[in-house]
């Protein structure tokens, strides 16, 4: 079975973009194991030859023709749904 | 009981007042996280003064608070959207109004509609309808409260796994998860893409029929939708059923199999043939689904960063603002499945895992395929227990997941399937029973579950 660390779970923290506080730490870390330990049961299942199956739309390459669609929404009306804007952009902390 | 013709023909604001009074009565279930009564009001009076007109005119209505509404928040029941206020409306909402239908508030579910309790809301749980130290069921368990308690006559939820017809089960109501591509998803808050449904919750079978005929349809805006092909149907005679084997083991309550075998007894009595099959995979789909489900919520979760909408954390730099506000913003079971989603398709655990899952997934989806060249449709429990109590499972993912076990095969096949009313336990607790279909067969099952039902 899987062995997942302390270490790990701060990975995938990171991977998710997820600042974890240090006492959530060890108790994710059991579920995701508990987890990844009880999905590990599809290893019974031989698989060999088939095919994925990514979604199940019946559909094919769906287009649409390639106008823009404002959705009768303006700029200061979206803008508005941001924490922070100055001068018509969205504003945030320095990047490094 | 409470129908949708019982609120045709009357005045809409009469209705409307009354549902809220009722609303406002029931608090103490805690179904709904916001009342939107001065759009309701506004909007009855249109409809009174003729303006708008349709098939559901001043009808009220509840939507899970996933679906994006005009005229109050919309907070998908977690804290990084706590104060969102939706710029549009969701395409089901905009289609109900169309007709004349009045939404009145938002229903509880767990946040982002990760769960099958309604436990993992943001501000807490709802209470079971019949006994207020149980579970709703989820996520669309305010949803499913709502309809039982009549505050409502119906109300919108969404379907992943199961989170329409689990809760539907437990609080004694009808619920529908169409044929995947039923019900345009745009203005709905995303889970997972390749599952994701959007249905409803009734009293009855036939208003259900009704309400699908509804919001079904092709949507530009959703590009999975299918063209309408939901009209409601004749009852038949005749069906042949498949009742599924691996759903009435042991570890299945024996109120729910008593229950569910009543239900076959009554189908016999209605002249259809019931026959015993076996969908040998069903053990493994909540497998596949763990991962399948995950992987694709890690993706759709990935917008939520503070930047563009929702509450943003003090931070002094950007990669920190996202990391604290999306840990701040999720619940432990939202970062739960975003970790084992991000687990899963990262590099070197991505074919043993993901591709697995999916290839896992063809083999149920030929198992189903396989069974309806026989028969017209499958049953089985909706749920392998009645409403468990409040805090009973929520230490235990995997536990809470179990809950999902008999839902999730048609989920992930794509098939359309509805819970509906079939008993009590001993206590009072509600039963239900679960009929899936083949592709498109949404209307048929519908019109079998309103020949079953008790009049």
């Amino acid at each position: 079975m899987t062995q997942i660390t302390n270490d790990d779970v701060q990975r995938l923290a990171h991977l998710s973009s997820l600042q974890l506080s240090d006492d959530e730490v060890s108790g994710l870390r059991t579920d995701i194991q508990e987890i990844l330990g009880y999905v590990e049961q599809l290893n019974e299942l031989d698989t060999t030859g088939v095919e994925p199956t990514y979604q199940v739309t019946d559909l094919e390459n769906v287009w649409r023709d390639d106008v823009v669609d404002t959705y009768n929404l303006g700029r200061d009306e979206l803008l508005s749904l941001a924490p922070a804007s100055e001068a018509a952009q969205i504003k945030v902390p320095k990047v490094l | 009981m409470s129908k949708i013709s019982d609120f045709i023909g009357l005045s809409a604001r009469a209705n409307v007042e009354a549902a809220i009074a009722k609303a406002r009565e029931h608090e103490s279930f805690h179904a709904l996280l916001s009342l939107t009564e001065e759009r309701a009001l506004a909007r009855a009076d249109q409809v009174d003064r003729g303006e708008i007109n349709g098939k559901l005119a001043g009808v009220p209505f509840i939507a899970k608070d996933n679906f994006l509404t005009l005229g109050g928040t919309t907070t998908a029941a977690s804290k990084i959207l706590e104060n969102f206020q939706a710029p549009l409306q969701a395409t089901a909402i905009e289609k109900l109004e169309a007709e004349g239908a009045i939404c009145i508030g938002k229903a509880n579910l767990d946040a982002f509609a990760h769960g099958g309790s309604t436990e993992n809301s943001a501000y807490g749980p709802t209470k079971n309808a019949v006994d207020q130290e149980r579970v709703a069921g989820g996520s669309s368990g305010g949803s499913a409260v709502a309809v039982a308690l009549g505050i409502v006559p119906f109300t919108l939820g969404t379907d992943t796994g199961g989170s329409i017809r689990q809760p539907a089960s437990f609080n004694g109501v009808v619920g529908v998860k169409p044929t995947y591509g039923t019900v345009s998803r745009f203005g709905v808050v995303a889970m997972a893409s390749s599952t994701d449904t959007i249905g409803v919750m009734t009293q009855t079978a036939d208003d259900a029929a009704l309400l699908m005929s509804i919001i079904s349809g092709k949507d530009t805006r959703d590009m999975t939708t299918l063209d309408n092909f939901f009209t409601p149907a004749q009852p038949e005679q005749g069906l042949r059923i498949g009742i599924i084997k691996e759903s009435m083991t042991d570890d299945v309550d024996p109120e729910v199999r008593a229950t569910t075998r009543a239900y076959v007894e009554r189908l016999k009595a209605a002249g259809h043939t019931v026959e015993e099959v076996s969908l040998s995979l069903l053990k493994y789909a909540l497998g596949i689904y763990y991962i399948v489900v995950p992987a694709e919520i890690s993706s759709n979760l990935g917008r939520y960063d503070g930047v563009r909408y929702g509450k943003r954390a003090e931070a002094k730099v950007l990669s920190e603002l996202y990391g604290k506000s999306r840990d701040e913003g999720f619940m432990t079971e939202n970062k739960r499945r975003i970790m084992i989603g991000s687990y899963v398709l990262s590099s070197g655990f991505f074919d043993a895992y993901y591709q697995k899952a999916q290839k896992a997934r063809t083999l149920l989806i030929n198992e189903f395929n396989a069974l309806f060249e026989t028969f017209d449709a499958l049953l089985s429990p909706t749920a392998p227990t009645p409403a468990f109590k409040l805090g009973e499972n929520s230490e235990d993912p995997i536990k809470m997941y179990l809950a999902d076990v008999m839902t999730v095969p048609a989920s992930l096949a794509g098939l359309p399937a509805i819970s509906v009313p079939a008993g009590q336990s001993e206590s009072g607790l509600p039963i239900g029973v679960q009929l899936i279909g083949a592709r498109r067969q949404d209307a048929r099952l519908l019109a079998l579950a309103a020949q079953l039902e008790e009049k």
